[in-house]
């Protein structure tokens, strides 16, 4: 049997870890933190669900959540512990694996093999490799690359999922790294979620070169992001850092003006489904890699396309 | 109130668009390719080294791996750091657990004691996201990760966490750990004096070999590349209602 | 907007050139091809455009116009007129520090030639240092030489603009992401281009590829004889002070010469280079991909401790700002740069494969100026800057193994910031080439000085008892007597009093016959070759605009068979000059130098000793002046010509390779009871043949001058044509812009007191002090120097406008910051010592 953590930080790759966990065996019990979405789980083909339930668990806290999933661990005897492979999902196997002084591997795309030893393949560098590897571990524990799954629905034969209680153990002690308070962003676009991304990188030029982007980003209600060089020149903050160690996003459109598209910020924006390159450069990796693009400067060829925006919204206002 | 902080860094490739492996695919190729500490834990190195210089108390660099991590050391040292660690397991590359027992190890053989250990959220080059929290598990000391912001209160750290749809607060009582990702500070390039300092600076060496850890490292490979011919919209403003086509066409616009 | 994405870029099929390296020096090419009338003209490179990844792109661009080496400098000002056309150059002066005072006077010997190249310099106090550079901590300086006109340039700019121009003549195409993938050689000619974009049908290729030339040369069989070599680079800042200023730079760079590295404003950073650390050299096939370098393929990851012991130099002299508040290391490369065996360039077509040019190991400073150059070369055959010192021909085999380039670069690299003495001797990789008297030499205490991997005598230490004998003085100052001795002259004393023997095995020889030779030479050659069987021919060789090509000297063998006798130094490059134009068929043409070595035997007493161990007769009436014939001596068949570069009775002595210990033995045993002695090349190259006032190819003769001026053109034309000869009959035609002098020097004596002699390269002033510049822009300095020991006096060569070149006039010769009487004593070709050369005719 594996076990899937379906709800650490509620990230929809969930999907890519149940295909994963599927392709293993038919047999996956979810665990989840709150027992709302188990009724999301008899079409993937999940059997049971366990809702742990603790005072301590009240908010996410990553030690408690490792010490309640060792402690789950221990009763039902999985084979394996899958979860997804976002910064939560990795903190919380780290805790599990830890404290079953047991090794974890993060971000597979791949998993094989029956544990003694176990065959994967994880991404290093944030994608910019792939390592094929052997885990030897009685209990497995993975998180799964997001987009490391098919994308094709998983036959269910699941009519009802059996939902089942579990109430660790858990000393108030583990309550020390919870959170205490939390802040929602302003409203507005987040990089991580928009649609369209307008990025930005060494031939913005300037802080102030920004401006025509932000205005494209708006009208098309999509966020603006940069490269690690607009952050270290101090033109933007790191938030809006896409790439390996800023926010990697996977919008419908990425555009990228002027950014030459070295592998720490290629490995952020390559999951978007299509990319539109503006460049003087034509050889530009980013070019070549793209979708789309055009030649020429951005801080010409931007308000181009802003007037055309304006000029076609305007005609549809007027005809409609 | 002083803080003693020991920062853990590791000694990382620092390659160009492509990563070049060597024949066997075992590792990667680094004959022409200079080393570096990760963004991660240079944020981490000018976090100890502005603790150090807002509250007082003192900042060391652990490196664990071949003797030439000194070279990391010494750039941390560098940046300010007072003091420098080597932890020398060997040339082959250690997985998470065996780098952890290292630091284990490391901080029993050492006569310091430290407030507050940073980490870089995951290594640039490896990414196992692991390591903190395995040394902090074994010292019984809480550690959160992801952490974009420090802040010394008293007995104890304020740490802020950036997730998706805003922002998260976690207070810890020291002695803590913490792994920080970029975006805490913007690291400060290490001056003439300070790379003359890290010179002649004497490292603590502690030679040590880990047991190995479960996961074992079979070869790298580099990603195939879905590359289709990049469609040509048009050569400078002339080319905007192209663009704009395509933008109605994904339905973005 | 003319470029387009890789993808739909497509080459064309052929090519009249296909320049392969799109950094300064290719674009350059492109540019001036196309300026010169070149069409369907390629530029491939295999990086991005417009930055492909080589030198070019990391490089400081700065520029020191003042080299000591007038052709190298002559093609960095041309670089400049260039870079300040096309609004790339920003000057920004520029200061050379001293901190020994061995510098102080290396930095008088820059003003030295400043002047001679015409190039406004000055000497000045560390105060004005740091009155011009106000960080710079002048407590530690004795010295600073200041260029005004020193200069930043933007070399990519440049690069954009050339080829831009040369697109908008319809002339060029790019291709930029375009990797080589084979050059196609047929029959020694160049036949095209494989690349990963098609193939192209062109038979002339450039190689412009800097650290990746040799190569790209290989798969066309040819060798450029570079290598990769570090040059460590580091930029801190941000420092307050610069960043104040607002510009790019503000304040002139510095040259901090004795700590072998230089300091430049870079907007608000400082930026540090280094010669100074120990040669680290690279080898071209392992120079990483764009794609696997981190930051360019010629930006290698910086080795820190190799620039440790700069950082304390650059600290002590800019302290003030380099350890401001907030000021870090930005940015360090280990940067790769060429370097070549002797340090020049390497321009011209490769001796290997016609149709194939290398443009390689040139400077950021030199860059345009090389470019023009080679497009002239590549049109016309010749180019207005003689580029003798960096044609890629000049090397002899050995001298292009990796071994030898490794070797020399080693030796070379930290020379860049160096004091380098003008006779200065290499230590690596000597003894390539030993003639058959090198065992008898060395047993006599030669010195021995390196021509083209030759092992020659300068002098003997077995001729020391001479100096008291003759009574010759040493000279006082330590840097006009290195690499000196007086022996030198005591050995000319003797020879002119008794007779000297000379090796000069270090000659080049070829072998021309056939049907075709007599019209072969005649079209190389100015001097009438149709002579009598015997008689020795000494000729110029010009290039089709009248300048020298070469000057040698032709033995008539037989009625189809030539000797060619040329020396050392110019042998390959006089190689390539004849291979070049021999016909398909009617003439052969071998290179016999390894098989023949040469004795020179000359003195009063050289015909009683020659007499001595040949039976052939070898009276002035049996073997008269300027004949050659074969004798025997003892079981050694010799060629023996009757001529002397040192103006007295003697013979050249041409004997089999093999048979040279016994031919030493034979005239060392028979000279003996005549008081000869073994002499060196001091005597041979320098005292004796200044003395007779004859000229040095490479010194006196070059591209720039004509025989006319040069005092070398012959009494009559002959009727057959020959390359440059309309401009030869031209020259005739014309007054002179200069004339070939002979000085003396009228007062040694230096403000210190004792006796100075200049080494060569000075410039000439008025009685004023006043630069000389001939109607053609060339300025008056001094091609050679050096004692004239039966004379008595101390004697410079220089070219001289009309109006300065008459006999008797008083002039100066700057030499170290100080100004020297000199008198001109001969002007033209006539010797000072035995003006009628009764001594060589006796």
């Amino acid at each position: 049997m594996l076990l899937l953590v379906v709800q650490v930080d509620d990230h929809p790759a969930w999907l890519d870890a149940v295909q994963l966990a599927r392709g293993l065996t038919d047999d996956v019990h979810a665990v989840l933190f709150d027992a709302s979405r188990a009724d999301e789980l008899a079409k993937q083909g999940i059997k049971a669900a366990h809702v742990v339930e603790h005072d301590v668990l009240s908010d996410y806290a990553p030690e408690a959540y490792g010490e309640a999933l060792a402690q789950l661990v221990g009763e039902l005897q999985p084979s394996g512990v899958l979860a997804v492979g976002s910064e939560k999902g990795n903190e919380v196997m780290a805790h599990l694996a830890a404290r079953m002084r047991a090794p974890f591997a993060a971000n597979c795309t791949q998993i094989s093999g029956t544990g003694r030893p176990w065959l994967i393949t994880r991404i290093r560098g944030g994608g910019m490799l792939l390592e094929d590897a052997e885990m030897d571990a009685g209990c497995g524990v993975f998180t799964v690359q997001p987009g490391a799954g098919t994308g094709a629905e998983t036959p269910s034969t699941v009519d009802q999922v059996d939902v089942r209680r579990f109430t660790p153990d858990l000393r108030d002690e583990l309550a020390r790294t919870r959170v205490i308070e939390r802040t929602e962003r302003e409203a507005g676009v987040s990089l991580a979620t928009a649609d369209v991304v307008v990025s930005g990188g060494r031939g913005v030029g300037s802080a102030e070169g920004y401006r025509v982007l932000e205005e494209l980003a708006e009208l098309l209600g999509g966020a603006v992001g940069c490269s690690r060089v607009a952050t270290n020149n101090g033109w933007r903050p790191h938030s809006d850092q896409v790439g390996l160690t800023g926010t990697k996003v996977a919008p419908k459109l990425y555009i990228a003006c002027g950014i030459s598209g070295a592998t720490q910020h290629w490995v952020g924006c390559m999951d978007a489904k299509a990319i539109l390159a503006i460049n003087t450069d034509p050889d530009a990796p980013m070019v070549t890699r793209s979708t789309y693009s055009v030649i020429g400067d951005l801080h010409e060829v931007l308000p181009a396309v802003i007037a055309e925006i304006r000029a076609r919204n305007a005609s549809a206002g007027t005809s409609g | 109130m002083s803080l003693d902080v020991l920062v853990c860094v590791k000694r990382v490739p620092a390659p160009g668009a492509k990563v070049p492996l060597t024949e066997d695919g075992r590792d990667i190729d680094t004959r022409h390719l200079g080393f570096t500490i990760g963004p991660h834990e240079e944020c981490a190195v000018e976090e100890a080294v502005r603790l150090k210089e807002r509250h007082g108390g003192s900042a060391t660099v652990l490196a664990v791996g071949p003797p030439e991590v000194a070279e990391q050391v010494r750039y941390a040292i560098a940046m300010g750091a007072d003091r420098g660690v080597v932890v020398d397991t060997g040339q082959d590359e250690l997985d998470p657990q065996a780098t952890a027992a290292a630091i284990v190890h490391a901080l029993g053989e050492l006569d310091a004691r430290f407030d507050l250990i940073m980490f870089g959220n995951e290594s640039a080059d490896a990414g196992h996201y692991q390591v903190g929290v395995r040394v902090a598990t074994e010292l019984g000391w809480p550690i959160v990760g992801g952490i974009k912001g420090i802040e010394v209160t008293d007995g104890g750290v304020r740490l802020r966490r950036e997730i998706a749809d805003g922002s998260e607060v976690y207070q810890l009582s020291l002695p803590a750990a913490v792994a920080v990702k970029e975006g805490l500070n913007l690291p400060r390039y290490p001056s003439l004096p300070g790379r003359l300092k890290a010179k002649k600076a004497k490292l603590d060496t502690i030679s040590w070999q880990p047991p190995p850890g479960g996961l074992r490292k079979i070869r790298l490979r580099q990603p195939e590349e879905k590359r289709a011919d990049s469609v040509l919209l048009g050569h400078g403003p002339e080319a905007a209602p192209a663009v704009v086509d395509v933008l109605e066409e994904l339905g973005v616009c | 907007m003319t470029d387009t994405s890789s993808a739909q870029r497509k080459l064309p099929s052929t090519a009249d050139v296909v320049v392969i390296g799109a950094g300064i020096v290719g674009n350059s090419v492109a540019y001036h091809l196309a300026e010169e009338g070149w069409r369907n003209i390629v530029l491939l490179d295999k990086g991005p455009l417009p930055d492909p990844g080589g030198s070019t792109g990391h490089a400081s661009n700065f520029i020191f116009p003042v080299d000591h080496a007038k052709e190298i400098t002559m093609l960095t000002l041309d670089s400049m007129r260039q870079y300040e056309k096309f609004g790339t150059l920003t000057t920004c002066g520029g200061i050379e520090v001293a901190r020994k005072p061995e510098r102080v006077e290396e930095l008088k010997r820059r003003m030295a030639s400043a002047k001679a190249w015409g190039i406004d310099a000055e000497l000045i106090t560390p105060q004005r240092v740091a009155e011009l550079v106000p960080f710079v901590d002048p407590s530690i300086l004795l010295a600073g030489f200041y260029t005004p006109s020193c200069a930043v340039v933007d070399p990519l700019q440049t690069g954009a603009l050339m080829r831009e121009h040369a697109q908008k003549r319809g002339a060029l195409t790019v291709s930029a992401n375009t990797e080589v993938l084979d050059i196609e050689v047929v029959d020694g000619r160049v036949r095209g281009v494989r690349t990963d974009r098609g193939d192209i049908a062109t038979e002339t290729v450039v190689i412009a590829c800097g650290v990746w030339s040799p190569r790209i040369a290989r798969m066309a069989g040819a060798r450029i004889p570079l290598t990769p070599a570090v040059h460590q680079m580091i930029d801190v800042g941000p420092i307050p002070e610069l960043a104040a200023t607002g510009t790019e730079i503000a304040y002139p760079i510095i040259r901090d010469m004795d700590a072998l590295m230089y300091e430049r404003q870079s907007g608000a950073d400082l930026e540090i280079g280094s010669y100074a650390h120990r040669p680290i050299l690279h080898e071209p096939d392992e120079i990483p991909s764009i794609e696997e370098a981190a930051l360019s393929p010629t930006q290698l990851p910086f080795t820190e401790e190799d620039f440790d012991p700069q950082m304390e130099d650059a600290l002590e002299l800019f302290g003030s700002i380099l350890n401001s508040e907030g000021a870090g290391v930005r940015h360090a490369i280990n940067g790769l740069l060429s370097l070549t065996p002797d340090g020049s360039p390497l321009l011209g077509e490769t001796p290997e494969v016609k149709g194939l040019w290398s443009a390689a190991a040139v400077w950021i400073k030199e860059g345009p100026g090389v470019g023009r150059m080679l497009a002239q070369w590549m049109t016309h055959g010749h180019s207005e800057i003689d580029l003798h010192g960096a044609d890629i021909s000049r090397f002899y085999p050995h001298q292009r193994t990796p071994a030898h380039v490794r070797a020399r670069t080693s030796e070379g690299f930290n020379k860049t910031y160096g004091i380098v003495h003008p006779r200065e001797q290499w230590t690596s990789e000597r003894q390539q080439r030993l003639s058959p008297f090198y065992s008898r030499e060395k047993a006599l205490g030669a010195e021995f000085f390196e021509v083209a991997g030759w092992e020659r005598p300068q002098w003997y230490e077995s001729n020391r008892d001479l100096v008291d004998k003759y009574g010759v003085e040493d000279r006082p100052h330590e840097w006009d007597a290195r690499w000196w001795s007086p022996i030198i002259n005591a050995e000319h004393l003797a020879m002119r009093e008794r007779a000297a023997m000379i090796d000069l095995s270090a000659f080049a020889q070829f072998d021309v016959s056939g049907p075709g030779a007599v019209d072969y030479l005649q079209r190389l050659c100015v001097a009438n070759v149709d002579r009598p069987v015997g008689r020795i021919i000494y000729t110029p060789l010009l290039d089709a605009n009248g300048g020298f090509r070469s000057d040698l000297t032709l033995v008539r063998l037989g009625p189809d068979k030539y000797r060619v006798i040329t020396g050392g130094a110019d042998g390959a490059r006089d190689r390539k000059w004849f291979l070049d134009h021999l016909p398909d068929s009617g003439v052969s043409f071998s290179d016999v130098t390894s098989a023949v070595c040469t004795l020179g035997l000359w003195g009063p007493r050289a015909r009683d000793i020659l007499s001595a161990v040949t039976e052939d007769d070898v009276s002035n009436e049996g073997f008269p002046y300027g004949t050659a014939k074969e004798i025997v001596i003892g079981s050694t068949p010799v060629l023996a010509l009757r001529v002397s570069y040192v103006g007295d009775l003697g013979w050249e002595l041409h004997a089999p390779f093999e048979q040279g210990t016994k031919l030493w033995d034979a005239i060392a045993d028979a000279g003996e009871p005549h008081g000869l002695i073994p002499a060196g090349i001091g005597v041979y190259g320098t005292t004796g043949r200044l003395e007779k006032g004859y000229r040095l190819m490479g010194a006196e003769l070059e591209s720039e001058y004509d025989p006319v001026e040069a005092g070398l053109a012959l009494p009559k034309v002959k009727s057959a044509d020959f390359i440059g000869k309309q401009a030869y009959l031209a020259a005739r035609e014309t007054e002179p812009a200069a004339l070939l002098c002979t000085l003396t020097v009228d007062d040694h004596t230096s403000s210190a007191g004792i006796a100075r002699y200049p080494q060569g390269g000075e410039p000439i002033l008025t009685e004023d002090g006043e630069r000389i510049v001939d109607s053609k822009g060339r300025s008056s300095y001094v091609t050679s120097a050096g004692a004239g020991p039966s004379l008595g006096k101390y004697l410079l060569m220089a070219y001289l406008p009309p109006e300065h070149a008459v006999e008797g006039r008083k002039l100066k010769v700057e030499y170290m910051a100080e100004q020297y009487p000199v008198t001109v004593a001969r002007v033209g070709r006539k010797p000072l010592f035995d003006p009628d050369d009764t001594r060589m005719k006796a």
